[in-house]
């Protein structure tokens, strides 16, 4: 059993109350960092903590807090981004409802090292039980002094609300997220200006992940190198809340060392395959992240190990398709869905995705040519081109197929039918 | 169901936010409440109490997958169909669901009960096949369990006020 960190308070049945978390020493970090440190210090330690953003990006948190700059105006914003859409992504869900707290105290701490007096928690419309979670806890903590005005005594002030969103997938997207939350379209806006530059109404905003901020007050307390030393692996730091679906035996959410392998995973962790069956593949981050198949099923679960065979970590949501699963049908699936959810504002996106829907579509079918498999590849360079960073992720799994299920592709364009359904 | 208290203190939070606009999704949402779905007329209601032209509220109306421009029944049920639900049986609940209500995806039931929408990954991934009926997420679902939730909706307090209010004409806000 590795050490549990962000899950150490999980409960099978309720979240933990203020009391349990400070048990566990929550807000200690808070009430020590509001005595003793400056805001630049508390950015220092996220920075040499290694802190990538867990959202999808992986961007490093302390240098997104280091380019809100040291005279930039007020007010400032802090958005937490809780609308988890990328599809087999669950953990955000499951560490609000284990320990709210943490997300709160992780909040405050990052408001305080960029000087935020508002915070705002985006929430997509299917959480509204963890929304309403959030919304208590919230007036707890405020009511402990944890939140508010001046808070512990320190005259550092911030406040914190829920935003319910209409639901969009868009809206993960760091610029469509500051549209929706402006009451606009939730279209993405190109930088510059970065939103750390102007953000929401015009001011300041940093955006972090659910995950990355419930992260904050341990690296607080127990310092930068404690963090990395959680990991397994010389390139990651701290831990990872895997989400793991699909044909495993026991679904779930699993807090483990970031580097841990992906055999480990499926084997100790989520039991195995399910009846018997054969992993054959799956998504290691999101449906915007490209396959794994049998050649990786001891890969080291991080971002710069997955980078290394040209995927992408993501979310860690991992959904395993068995030997009985159609790439081709799982490939379809997943385009469906960008299809739906593209906001339609570039060309590339809102033409170029329905295109390769509708050839894996005839592919599937039967209806499928030859000439399918290097059209396919010439469109998915283009969506390369477009306006955000949907249309690439879009593709991540038509490139996966491309790469490594090739001859999937070219079994069904010759049998003119699915190998996998009966005749 | 929206009351009119609920109605005032959306309006005195409208009067407080220094950006009324940032409260969009909450007023058409809390519309919607009350009529069940969002109409022309609420459209123009949202536009006037945030300040913004009709055809914004449209453009975010339109957006969104949970604010309606259709009416809708009293539940509406959203089936999850993206991967991983999809893989552990998404279209048999689809299929079940339709063939036991008698409607497809996308219609309402005629005594104004049942809706039936698609909807993308809804997070609960640890739970296939899942889906939500009025933003509840029920799974791992079974078509056992399926038809024992939807006959305990039949059978409600809820069912039998929107049957009351199918039949009578005045307050029919359903097509049909």
């Amino acid at each position: 059993m590795y050490p549990q960190v962000l899950l150490q308070n999980r409960k099978p049945d309720r979240i933990a109350t203020l009391a349990e978390y400070q048990r566990s020493g929550g807000y200690e970090g808070l009430s020590r960092v509001l005595e003793a440190q400056a805001p630049t210090e508390v950015r220092q330690v996220l920075l040499d903590a290694i802190l990538l953003g867990r959202g999808g990006a992986a961007f490093p948190a302390g240098v997104k807090m280091m380019t809100v700059a040291e005279d930039a105006p007020f007010p400032r914003y802090l958005v937490c981004n809780a609308d988890e859409m990328e599809p087999g992504t669950f953990k955000d869900r499951v560490l609000i409802h284990a320990d709210p707290h943490q997300l709160i105290e992780g909040m405050a701490l990052a408001a305080y090292a960029v000087s935020a007096e508002h915070g705002i928690i985006f929430i997509r419309p299917e959480y509204e039980g963890a929304a309403r979670i959030l919304e208590r806890e919230i007036g707890i903590a405020r009511e402990a002094g944890f939140l508010g005005k001046n808070i512990l005594g320190s005259g550092f002030s911030f406040e914190l609300v829920v935003h319910r969103s209409g639901g969009r997938y868009i809206c993960g997207e760091v610029t469509a997220q500051l549209n929706a939350l402006e009451g606009r379209r939730p279209n993405p806006k190109q930088p510059p200006p970065y939103p750390t530059e102007k953000g929401l109404w015009q001011k300041p905003t940093v955006l972090q992940n659910v995950e990355t901020l419930c992260c904050i007050p341990h690296i607080l307390k127990n310092g930068a190198q404690w963090f990395k030393d959680l990991a397994l692996t010389e390139s990651g730091a701290g831990t990872k809340v895997f989400g793991i679906s699909g044909k495993v035996n026991r679904p779930g959410c699993y807090e483990l060392p970031m580097g841990v392998r992906l055999s480990e995973i499926i084997e100790e962790y989520a039991g195995g395959m399910k009846n018997g069956a054969a992993f054959k593949a799956c998504l290691p981050g999101g449906a915007s992240t490209s396959y794994l198949t049998q050649e990786h099923y001891h890969i080291e679960m991080d971002f710069e190990a997955l980078k290394k065979v040209g995927n992408r970590l993501g979310t860690g949501a991992i959904m395993v398709f068995d030997q009985h699963t159609c790439m081709v049908a799982a490939t379809l699936n997943l385009i469906e869905f960008f299809a739906r959810e593209s906001c339609g504002w570039c060309t590339p996106c809102r033409e170029g995705i329905p295109y390769i829907r509708d050839i894996l579509w005839r592919i599937e079918t039967g209806e499928g040519e030859a000439s399918d498999i290097p059209a396919l590849r010439k469109i998915c360079k283009y969506l390369w081109h477009a306006y955000c960073a949907f249309a690439p992720g879009a593709v991540a799994p038509v490139e996966g197929l491309l790469t490594y299920f090739e001859d999937e592709m070219t079994a069904h364009i010759n049998q003119k039918k699915c190998p996998f359904k009966g005749s | 169901m929206q009351t009119e208290s609920q109605t005032e203190s959306l309006e005195k939070e409208i009067q407080a936010a220094e950006h009324p606009r940032e409260l969009a999704v909450d007023v058409m949402a809390a519309i919607q409440a009350r009529d069940g779905y969002l109409s022309d007329a609420g459209v123009a209601e949202a536009a006037g109490l945030l300040g913004m032209s009709p055809v914004e509220i449209e453009e975010l109306a339109t957006f969104y997958t949970f604010i309606y421009r259709e009416p809708v029944g009293r539940y509406v049920i959203h089936i999850c169909d993206s991967v991983v639900c999809w893989m552990e049986g998404a279209e048999t609940i689809g299929e079940h669901l339709m063939k036991a209500l008698g409607i497809r995806m996308g219609e309402t039931t005629p005594d104004g009960l049942f809706t039936l929408l698609p909807v993308c990954c809804i997070g609960y991934c640890d739970r296939v096949p899942a889906i939500l009926i009025n933003k509840k997420a029920y799974g791992p679902l079974t078509i056992g369990e399926l038809d024992r939730i939807i006959d305990g909706l039949r059978n409600s307090d809820d069912a039998n006020e929107a049957a009351a209010e199918a039949a009578n004409p005045k307050k029919q806000v359903l097509k049909r």
